[in-house]
């Protein structure tokens, strides 16, 4: 049985089938980013002064991110453009930068969520809070390259002000008999961490999506293209769709989450 | 919505994101107590880069002028 309107518009919508199908797919999507964009903004509204971290992601890196991501979707558009104009080198040119561009995405997000996950804070029995990058850890002792923090002012905005006084910091040895609490920025060292590994992590996972997707129809698929070439330029342009929403959600995500 | 139409309003929200940080470097860096380097060269280099994307958009539009936006 063939599939109908895959190629032609449906009388009633003025569209081909897929390209309803990934808009209403787009709709729910819009949703579960929009409900976890808002839990975003209620949680930094109602965080206590000082207590929500500021500073703490590297702008420059997620910049470099922001631009792979601006580059695949610019080569997502040019490929299709190619497409259709029947050049077909032109647009396997073009979806081979798409798909390099979300691994090296994949590949800085994969630094920062490393440069998380090995730093660490640590509160000892007196009271004082340290914070820095795990430099080397045993039964006896804990080594940080990092600072002292005064946390009168929140433990969040003391780490901000020590590190923009000593960038690097210095070696603190603090031996484990002295420690009360010891825990890295990982999604369960406070609130922002948890939402920014919640967003980026499942944004993280649409871009992995979207470049499989794309990946797929620009090798094993591509057989479509000398068989059915309408169709096939149309499964590039719902796909195209897919990944210009993953990249618009960067987009807000970028600013709301490194730079406010 | 077409492709072409969607990446028109990407460019546009790109735009907006390029010059928009562009300012808040620039701010940063003429602030006394965060200001460093860094907040000066990536405002120059997200103020080249919107330029660059404001160029990009209108050799896109007149290259794809015959596609639909629908």
């Amino acid at each position: 049985m063939e599939i109908p309107y895959t190629v032609e518009p449906r009388k009633d919508t003025g569209l081909y089938n897929a390209k309803v199908g990934i808009w209403l797919f787009l709709a729910s999507e819009v949703m579960l980013f929009g409900a976890l964009f808002s839990s975003y903004i209620l949680l930094r509204v109602g965080a206590d002064v000082g207590e929500w971290p500021r500073d703490l992601l590297n702008v420059p890196i997620g910049t470099v991110n922001t631009l792979v991501l601006i580059c695949s979707s610019v080569t997502v558009v040019l490929g299709w453009a190619a497409l259709k104009q029947n050049n077909f080198a032109k647009y396997r040119m073009f979806q081979t930068i798409t798909v390099l561009c979300a691994f090296a995405f994949v590949g800085i997000k994969s630094f920062e969520y490393y440069d998380k996950f090995t730093h660490y804070q640590v509160i000892t029995k007196d009271g004082k809070v340290y914070d820095g990058h795990l430099h080397s850890r045993t039964a006896e002792q804990v080594v940080l390259q990092g600072h002292e923090i005064d946390a009168s002012k929140g433990k969040a905005e003391g780490v901000r002000k020590a590190q923009k006084a000593d960038k690097h910091g210095k070696e603190i040895v603090i031996k484990t008999s002295d420690i009360q609490k010891i825990g890295n920025y990982g999604p369960k060292h406070n609130t922002y961490m948890s939402i920014y590994f919640t967003l980026t992590g499942l944004h993280a996972l649409h871009v992995i999506a979207g470049a499989l997707v794309i990946a797929y129809i620009l090798w094993p698929g591509a057989r479509m293209w000398k068989t059915e070439p309408e169709r096939y330029a149309n499964r590039v342009e719902v796909s195209g769709l897919f990944w210009h929403f993953v990249d618009l959600v960067w987009i807000f995500l970028f600013p709301v989450l490194y730079l406010l | 919505m077409s492709l072409k139409a969607f990446h028109v309003v990407f460019i546009l929200a790109s735009l907006a994101l390029c010059f928009g940080m562009s300012a808040w470097a620039f701010w940063q860096y003429s602030d006394n107590e965060s200001s460093s380097q860094t907040h000066l060269l990536l405002g120059t280099f997200c103020l080249i880069s919107g330029i660059c994307l404001g160029i990009y958009g209108r050799y896109f539009l007149r290259k794809l002028r015959d596609v639909s936006y629908l």
